[in-house]
Formats: C-alpha cells, sequence, structure tokens
C-alpha cells in the first residue's frame, strides 16, 4: 500500500514484515526513529519479537550476535560512532556467519562531532566481511531490507543497508509498503545452519591458530564474491514479485551514449540523475553508474559498462585520509592496467558532515572534468575558512 | 535429609567439560569450569568471553565441551548471552541453563558495562566470574580485582589499590541471587550453581580461582590456598538471596594474612629476609574488616 512516510518508519514497518524473532538497538541520531517505530509496533503486539533495549552499541550488536547463534531472525540499527563502537562484533558477525541484517543510517565520523550525513561509517567497515546496499531513495531503502534477509539467509553472510542519515531517515515520501502475504511468500522463515542448542552440542566461535586461520578468511572472501549471483538473482526475483527494480549491483541512467560517465552511491543521485536531464536539454551527453552493492564490489558489471567511457568522475561521501578517494581507488582497480592509459578517472569529494551537494556544484563539477582530469578535489570547499596556518 | 536438598549436596561428576585441555597444571579455573558444568549439566548454553578458559579449551578442531560453547570477544559474554536468551524467548524454545562467564578482566574491566546492562534487563542468565585476580592469559597483568600489595607484571612495585567488590555491586542491581565460592569445596560451589539456576532472573557466582602461574606457587597447593582465603577472611564465602546477606561460612580458626600471602611467589616482596612488611599490616586490616563487616 502506498503511504506517505517517513524513510525510518517505512524501514521500520518492512522491517516488521520480516518478522525478525529478536530487535536490539542502542540510540543514535539519525537512526533513532527506525528503533523508535520497532518498539511501538512490538509494544502494540503487531509483531511477535523481543525487543532488547541495550546500554551501548556494543552490546547491541553482541545481543544480536548471540540470538542468531541461537537461532533467530535478527535486526539492528546504527549510525556513526555506534557502528565505530560495534566495529569489533561486526567482524565477529561476519567470521562466525551468522546472517544479521543491520541499518546504517549514514552519518559523519567524529570529530569534530557532526550528525549530519555523510559515507564514512560504512566506510570504516568496509572490510569486515559485510555485504553492503546503498539505498537511492526511501522506496529502495525499504525494499533492500525486504531482500537484505532473503540474501543474508542463503549466503550466511551479514548484511547492512546503508541509507543517508537525514536525507533519508527523515524525510517524508511516498512508499509502497508491501503486505504481510507478499513478504510472506517471497521471504521463507529463517533455517538456522550452525546454533548453539544443548540437542546438537557445538562450539561457535572456536579459535583459530595459524594453521587454520588464513583458510577462514579465504572462505568469507569466496563467499563474498559468490553472494553476487544471490544478490542479483533475489533483486530480480523482487522485481518479478513487487513490480520494482530495486537493488542488485548496480544501475545505469543515460549511460549508454554518455561522454562523460558520473559514478556515484546513495541519495544524490537523484540529484545527479536531474542535472543529467538538464545538460541532456543543453546538448551535452553525461550519464551515470549508480553503485547499489558497494560490497562485494561489482567490478566486473562496472567494467562493462565503463570500459568504452575515457572521461569518468567519481563523486563520493567519504575519504581515505592521506590516500583519497575511496570509491574512486575502486573504480580506477576495475580498469586492467594496460586500458588505464589515456582513461581520466576523476575523483571529487563531496557532502561531508552534510554539507549539500547542489546541481551548480554538479555541473562545475562535470564542466572541470570536461577539460581536464581532477586527480582529487573536494567539491564545495569553503576556502575561506582555510587559512595557511592550517595547512 | 529431603530429595531436593540431598540433590542439591551432590557432587557431579559428568565430564561436561572434558579432560584433555590445555590448562596449566594446578588451574584453579579449569577445576572451577570442569565443577560449575557438571552442576549445570547437559541442558546448557556455555557464553565465554576470551581468556584463559577459552584459550585453553577451545582450539579448532579439538575443544574440550560436550556442551554447546559460543564465544565471540573479550567483553560481551554476558551480552551474546542475553542475546541467547532473548531468542529462546522469541523461539518460545527451552527452558535451557545459559551461562555467561568470564575471567576477572572480563568481569570487572572491559566487560563490566555489559554485565550491568545484562542484570538491568533482567535476563535469566547464570554469569560466572572465574577470579585469578589479574589478566593471566597475557602474562599476569592487573585488572580491578588484583588485590593490594600484589605483584603483577604491571604493578612490579606491588598493586596499591584495593579490590573491586563486585558481588555486592551485582547484588545491588537488584538481582535475585548473588553467591561467592572457591574451588577447595566442590559441594558448595555446585550447591551455588544448582541454586542459581533454579531462580528466574540473572544470578552471579563470583569464583576465587588460584593461579599457579600468575601467583607464584606450586600447583598442588591451589586447594590449599583456597581455603587460606577463606579462613583468613581475605575471600569471604557468602549468599545474598533478594538483597540479603546469608549463609555465610563462618571461619573455624581464624589464620593470619601471612599464611596466606607467604606461599605465593605475587607477595614475596612484602617480606624483607622473612620479616612482613607495612603492607602486610594493610592486607591483615582489609581481612580484619570483612571479618567484621560479613561477621566471618
Amino acid at each position: 500500500m502506498l503511504k506517505q512516510i517517513e524513510g525510518s518508519q517505512a524501514v521500520a514497518d518492512v522491517v516488521a514484515l520480516c518478522r525478525p524473532n529478536v530487535i536490539s538497538a542502542y540510540p543514535i541520531t539519525p537512526q533513532t526513529h527506525i528503533v523508535e517505530d520497532l518498539a511501538l509496533i512490538v509494544g502494540q503486539g503487531k509483531l511477535d519479537a523481543e525487543f532488547v533495549n541495550v546500554e551501548s552499541e556494543f552490546t547491541a550488536a553482541s545481543v544480536v550476535l548471540g540470538a542468531s547463534a541461537a537461532g533467530a531472525r535478527t535486526y539492528t540499527a546504527t549510525s556513526s560512532q555506534g557502528l565505530l563502537l560495534m566495529a569489533e562484533v561486526i567482524y565477529c558477525i561476519s567470521g562466525m556467519r551468522l546472517p544479521i541484517v543491520l541499518t546504517c543510517a549514514n552519518r559523519a565520523i567524529s570529530a569534530p562531532l557532526s550528525i549530519w550525513n555523510d559515507h564514512q561509517d560504512s566506510m570504516a567497515v568496509r572490510d569486515a566481511g559485510w555485504i553492503q546496499l546503498f539505498a537511492e531513495d526511501n522506496q529502495e531503502a525499504a525494499d533492500l531490507h525486504i531482500q537484505a534477509y532473503k540474501i543474508a539467509e542463503q549466503t550466511f553472510l551479514p548484511v547492512m543497508v546503508c541509507m543517508d542519515g537525514f536525507i533519508l531517515t527523515h524525510a517524508f515520501e511516498p512508499v509502497d509498503i508491501p503486505e504481510q502475504k507478499e513478504v510472506d511468500d517471497f521471504l521463507p522463515p529463517f533455517k538456522p545452519r550452525h546454533i548453539v542448542d544443548p540437542r546438537w552440542p557445538r562450539g561457535i566461535g572456536l579459535y583459530a591458530d595459524p594453521r587454520f586461520y588464513m583458510e577462514t578468511r579465504y572462505i568469507l572472501h569466496r563467499a563474498m564474491e559468490k553472494s553476487e549471483k544471490t544478490i542479483k538473482e533475489v533483486s530480480a526475483d523482487f522485481a518479478k514479485t513487487f513490480g520494482r527494480d530495486s537493488g542488485g549491483f548496480i544501475k545505469t541512467y543515460k549511460l549508454k551514449e554518455a561522454d562523460v560517465a558520473i559514478v556515484s552511491m546513495g541519495s544524490v543521485v537523484g540529484t545527479i540523475k536531474d542535472l543529467i536531464d538538464q545538460l541532456e536539454e543543453e546538448g551535452k551527453k553525461v550519464g551515470l553508474l549508480q553503485i547499489c552493492s558497494y560490497r562485494p564490489f561489482p567490478r566486473q558489471e562496472i567494467y562493462n559498462v565503463l570500459k568504452d567511457k575515457m572521461n569518468i568522475v567519481v563523486l563520493e561521501k567519504c575519504i581515505s585520509l592521506g590516500r583519497g578517494g575511496i570509491l574512486a581507488s575502486d573504480i580506477r582497480w576495475s580498469f586492467p592496467r594496460a586500458e588505464k592509459k589515456d582513461r581520466n578517472i576523476s575523483s571529487f569529494i563531496a557532502g561531508l558532515g552534510g554539507r549539500n551537494i547542489t546541481a551548480d556544484d554538479l555541473r562545475y563539477m562535470v564542466e572541470k572534468v570536461e577539460k581536464e582530469p581532477v586527480e582529487l578535489e573536494f567539491l564545495g570547499l569553503k576556502k575561506e575558512l582555510i587559512s595557511d596556518k592550517d595547512l | 535429609m529431603n530429595e531436593k536438598a540431598e540433590e542439591l549436596n551432590r557432587v557431579e561428576k559428568k565430564d561436561l567439560f572434558a579432560s584433555g585441555h590445555r590448562a596449566c597444571g594446578g588451574c584453579g579455573q579449569a577445576l572451577a569450569a570442569r565443577l560449575v558444568h557438571d552442576a549445570a549439566g547437559e541442558n546448557t548454553i556455555a557464553c565465554v568471553a576470551t581468556g584463559c578458559l577459552e584459550v585453553f579449551s577451545s582450539p579448532y578442531p579439538d575443544p574440550s565441551w560436550r556442551i554447546p560453547f559460543l564465544h565471540s570477544l573479550f567483553e560481551n559474554p554476558s551480552a551474546v548471552a542475553s542475546g541467547v536468551e532473548a531468542a529462546y524467548k522469541a523461539l518460545k524454545k527451552g527452558p535451557v541453563n545459559i551461562i555467561a562467564q568470564a575471567g576477572d578482566g572480563s568481569t570487572a574491566d572491559i566487560g563490566f558495562q555489559s554485565i550491568s546492562g545484562m542484570f538491568e534487563r533482567g535476563h535469566n542468565v547464570l554469569y560466572v566470574c572465574y577470579d585469578n585476580e589479574a589478566y593471566m592469559n597475557t602474562g599476569v597483568q592487573r585488572s580491578s580485582f588484583t588485590p593490594y600489595g600484589a605483584w603483577t607484571s604491571t604493578t612490579p612495585m606491588g598493586n596499591t589499590t584495593r579490590k573491586k567488590n563486585l558481588p555486592l555491586i551485582a547484588a545491588d542491581h537488584g538481582i535475585p541471587y548473588v553467591a561467592t565460592a572457591t574451588v577447595d569445596d566442590f559441594k558448595d560451589l555446585q550447591r551455588k550453581v544448582k541454586t542459581a539456576l533454579s531462580i528466574e532472573g540473572p544470578k552471579y557466582i563470583h569464583i576465587l580461582v588460584p593461579c599457579p602461574l600468575g601467583w607464584g606457587h606450586p600447583g598442588d597447593l591451589t586447594v590449599k590456598i583456597c581455603r587460606l582465603a577463606k579462613d583468613t577472611g581475605l575471600f569471604p564465602i557468602f549468599e545474598i538471596i533478594d538483597g540479603k546477606v546469608t549463609n555465610v561460612r563462618k571461619i573455624p580458626v581464624k589464620v593470619p594474612v601471612e599464611e596466606y600471602l607467604k606461599p605465593q611467589g605475587r607477595f614475596r616482596h612484602l617480606f624483607k629476609k622473612g620479616v612482613p612488611t607495612e603492607e602486610v599490616a594493610e592486607i591483615q586490616k582489609i581481612a580484619n574488616h570483612n571479618i567484621e563487616r560479613f561477621n566471618l
């Protein structure tokens, strides 16, 4: 049913339709509305689940770890510092192959404190063995959660659904919330593979000495790579069932004919698409490659759609300090060495700590890369706030 | 003696925590772990913190556990156990005994917040602290359960602070059952585990477990040192049921703390050519304080 609701409410409603058995979370802006809404849904008896109010994000992650290891379908949500506080458990969850679903309401990292959106938080755990899916809008954020459970429970990999804090979590948009039966038909009950149960005593979380540890990492890496197939299948299956394209590996917009290809992810792709339409009217051919699955990274898909693009610009809301654009590095790595020659791959960092990314900013970016490649530039940087002494 | 009392007082030996693990000879923690799980029985899930117990009992591919074992991190067994309990409730499975367990470093320091959360939320979980009074797994560093005067590798001149009193802190959370025990009295320890598991809600058992390596005593003195810890008043034995201290173990013949300190290498520096330093007098004061406080 189409509802005009807040992004957080949409996610909460859809998570409830996925029938998690145990939910545990700790409040942090801008994730709070999601768990508040879920607490109400559980409190009103509309969802038969245990809602565990904990004293930290670290414990929230540990509670869902324990619950998942005991055979429950679980859910948690966090942002920013909360995700960093969870980091130790985040690695355990993937290492123990527990199919936990987590919403990351993307937010900047301290210091300085900023409650506003960028992608630095989920990027900090991008190597942890979690599938990371980025939502463009609230409909996709909602849809991705249904897909996330299916992907997680088929691959025994945890899934992080990343949605931009405030820009999505606090925005009211029309969202189609499916019926319970539709979700039940799409998402079968969770069949755990390994659980703690006195009827079948087994150890989960044994330690591995140097004879065994490497193989666990190799297997996890291969599982991440292999999840590509599941992510695509689940997305296709979702489209067939619900009549909407959501998720998958990558999406493109007017890319085929484009002279300039913009690569980005998250909610900013909406602004980019608007600009592409405007520029088209002005006779410029610009296209978009939108990354939905950031981990596993869709290298082959990216190569396939970008191989004849000689002017590529990567726009991202995060940075590896001392190195540069993180997504830009990934995109540059997607081409064989021989094919990098004469190909311009520019890197723009934008929107850190919630700085608006305007159509004018994006227009400036396109015009700049039409003239020359850009190794690294902060878009919308206020140079007047920076003195020579700072540098 | 009625049937229930008989059952409570029976010493259980089921080898659910099997021999062949890699603990040092005379390890108090290994002994305690065996007694705890044999008392709890097969219908038990062990949620274990990183530490000595985890390391000597759970190397892949040959763990010592004949019951389900779950380990993830150093500071979260109480939170993991909370999750297991929530899952059992949600899935309408059980009943099952869930035992979160850790050493003193995890319990007193890094996992303290999680434990407080588990107590406050009221999960039906037994938390067992194996207290060997320092971070033994990493090489005998000081924890906040390290007693006054003790040598550790990070208090090379002797520890200057007093032990955090977790049994009382636990009781002040309003949990229904708290107990202390040592590994010299199997019957008492196992009775406390069985009692705890018969009570709904969060429970806390604090077990003193000598560490021959870290305390510097021969492995065959483990049991004797436990007795001395009790008979000096340094480790009071009691239960706290619904907030009331009860079943306090009376010391038959009070022993001066010197007799407890002398066999242990970690207290050697407190005796100059056999003569006790003023720190020993300070430790005697701690013992006297306990004797008075708990009426030992």
